[in-house]
């Protein structure tokens, strides 16, 4: 009897792995960032498709990443931004697109696709865009700020968040030094992160941050950072004294794509769901919930013109020009990126 | 035979979950992206040695801080009766019933510059004190986490500790100190060591506390693994070689503390 229920308890403790492994009928299992869609679409989706959302999240492109390149999961839409979608064509790690079934891509404005992330247009449907840019208290900033390197100037000391990852992080101080967010060149990025690691030596940087920026920001915390127009629009609803401004070097123009991974098990229904997503009524309600802003152009029009006029969230079109978005970089500069990005995690505070 | 049987659970949760992704580990740490061996990942490790050096000392300051507090505490503790201990073994436990990140996040909101305690002690005129963001937050958040990993075993220890030992010491003219210096102390060593390696070794992997209390400006052995999986370049072949490391050191770190605890029944944990 102790032997059964040894061996049944044994086989309690290995059942939850394959159970994983069961299909469920009728899904589409979407992967996306972090509070970054209205949640309520998904059960309009079902009560028009009859198929079942299985929503899960990730904070960072990386995650995304390694998360499909360890295997072991099943997404059937996942929504990288554009250079994580490049870098992932270019490893085969996405299905092609069947169009006919996403009639809705029509509403989209033409600006958006054929981006360099996807030249001809067969992997990817837009979902958002945005900048990058500068994040500042008026209150507790006496000057106008107009260019990174207002971020690197002794007269913040200790008031200046950070973004907490490299790529964001190495190209601010490249775009300062007048690079391209963009370069292989390993003299231009260790010339970056000296800019970086001498703003930390100086105690100007307060702390490196990803979403704790909200709270920091929201209560007067620090006087500047650096993250996303959606955020900051979010932010300024809890702060008013925030204020944003695209830097005159020019930021980074995102797009967030979706796509469908090779590993995907309902290719119809995700499909069903990328279309559902190009909808006007979604794309609206998406964007009220967001602050991010929309590739649709029919969208667009049905806005509030409170929001649509909003040079944050739609900035003109000659200051997009002067944006850059990342393109996908060689391994071997990913690899001098982290390299270098240790430096600076390793620097000390010299003067306090 | 009769008495393995009920083991088995315990086997298969074992070689599932311990022994396999161990085994995973070595194989990843030795092997390149086209799964060829190679000790490439272990040629640059001179260039993490500072990060080595950081965690090591911040677990180590950690460890001493939670042992000079634990131990007279549950010295303390093992002297009361039953009702106040279990009052105080529940207050110590309480916080554990929330997940750590939140009371981590807890103590951000407590250590900020316009903090709760920055707020309360400009009450009284004093600071802005500079507290978040610097070596010592991420020390308290370690202190402040793993503290009760480090009074429970000492407290088992004095606890279930023979009183007649203590009697016997006190009959042969040992005053209080002599007793304690004597015959207490190096008897609860065996849940002194436990403690120090159940601190220790959380303190000197984790990557939580530094990001959210240090603010990214300390970086940790657990930063730079996770930067491995989740940085620019995806390198688990690095990141594992690096958690080997890791490892090898806590077991280092271990086999020096039984030597200390020799002749002491081995409560630790190896």
């Amino acid at each position: 009897m102790k032997k059964i229920f040894s061996v049944f308890l044994a086989l309690l403790l290995v059942f939850p792995l394959f159970a994983c492994g069961k299909k469920e009928e009728n899904v589409v299992n979407v992967y996306n960032w972090g509070e970054y869609i209205d949640e309520s679409i998904f059960d309009d989706f079902e009560e028009q498709t009859g198929i079942r959302v299985n929503y899960k999240t990730f904070a960072s492109n990386e995650m995304l990443y390694s998360s499909l390149k360890s295997g072991g999961s099943s997404y059937d839409v996942i929504i990288p931004s554009d250079y994580m979608a490049a870098r992932m064509v270019e490893e085969n790690m996405l299905l092609p697109l069947d169009y006919s079934q996403i009639p809705n891509m029509a509403n989209l404005d033409a600006q958006y696709l054929n981006l360099e992330y996807d030249p001809q247009q067969l992997y990817t449907v837009p979902y958002m865009w945005g900048v990058t840019g500068i994040i500042y208290n008026t209150t507790m900033v006496d000057h106008p700020i107009t260019s990174w390197m207002d971020l690197f100037t002794t007269d913040l000391t200790g008031q200046v968040l950070m973004f907490d990852n490299p790529r964001d992080c190495i190209g601010i101080a490249l775009k300062a030094l007048g690079y391209s967010f963009n370069t292989t060149s390993e003299d231009e990025i260790t010339e970056a992160a000296n800019l970086l690691i001498d703003q930390k030596e100086k105690g100007i940087v307060q702390a490196y941050v990803m979403d704790q920026i909200f709270d920091k920001m929201i209560n007067n915390e620090a006087a500047i950072g650096t993250y996303y127009a959606g955020d900051y629009i979010t932010m300024s609803e809890e702060n008013p004294d925030l204020a944003f401004c695209i830097p005159s070097e020019g930021a980074n123009l995102f797009v967030d794509a979706m796509c469908v991974p090779t590993v995907c098990e309902n290719y119809d229904n995700a499909m069903a769901f990328i279309n559902f997503m190009c909808s006007d009524d979604v794309v609206l309600r998406n964007c009220e919930e967001t602050g991010y802003s929309t590739p649709s152009a029919t969208a667009l029009e049905q806005m509030d013109e409170e929001v649509s006029g909003n040079p944050v969230a739609y900035p003109a079109s000659d200051i997009l020009d002067n944006c850059e978005t990342y393109g996908g970089l060689p391994s071997s500069t990913l690899s001098f990126y982290d390299h270098e990005w240790i430096r600076i995690c390793l620097a000390k505070v010299k003067v306090h | 035979m009769k008495t393995k049987t009920p083991a088995i659970p315990y086997i298969v949760w074992m070689g599932i979950f311990v022994v396999i992704p161990l085994i995973l580990i070595v194989i990843y740490a030795f092997t390149n992206f086209d799964g060829h061996f190679t000790l490439d990942n272990f040629s640059n490790i001179d260039v993490f040695l500072q990060v080595f050096g950081n965690s090591l000392w911040l677990a180590l300051i950690a460890t001493v801080i939670c042992l000079l507090i634990a131990y007279p505490f549950a010295y303390l503790l093992a002297q009361e009766g039953p009702v106040f201990r279990k009052i105080a073994m529940l207050f110590i436990m309480l916080p554990m019933w929330m997940n750590f990140l939140l009371r981590t996040y807890a103590w951000m909101s407590i250590l900020e510059n316009n903090g709760f305690l920055n707020q309360f002690l400009g009450l009284f005129g004093i600071g802005p004190l500079h507290l978040i963001n610097t070596d010592g937050a991420v020390v308290l958040g370690m202190v402040y986490n793993f503290l009760p990993f480090m009074i429970l075993p000492i407290f088992s220890v004095i606890d279930k500790l023979d009183k007649r030992y203590i009697e016997a010491a006190q009959d042969l003219g040992a005053n209080r100190r002599e007793t304690f210096r004597r015959v207490i102390f190096p008897l609860s060593l065996p849940g002194v060591l436990s403690g120090i390696m159940m601190v220790f070794i959380p303190s000197i992997s984790t990557f939580a506390i530094s990001k959210l209390l240090g603010g990214g400006m300390s970086f940790l052995l657990g930063d730079l693994i996770e930067m491995q999986f989740l940085g620019a370049a995806y390198n688990p072949h690095l990141g594992s070689a690096i958690a080997l490391m890791m490892l090898a050191l806590v077991v280092i770190a271990m086999l020096i503390m039984n030597r200390f605890g020799d002749g002491e029944e081995g409560a630790v944990v190896m």
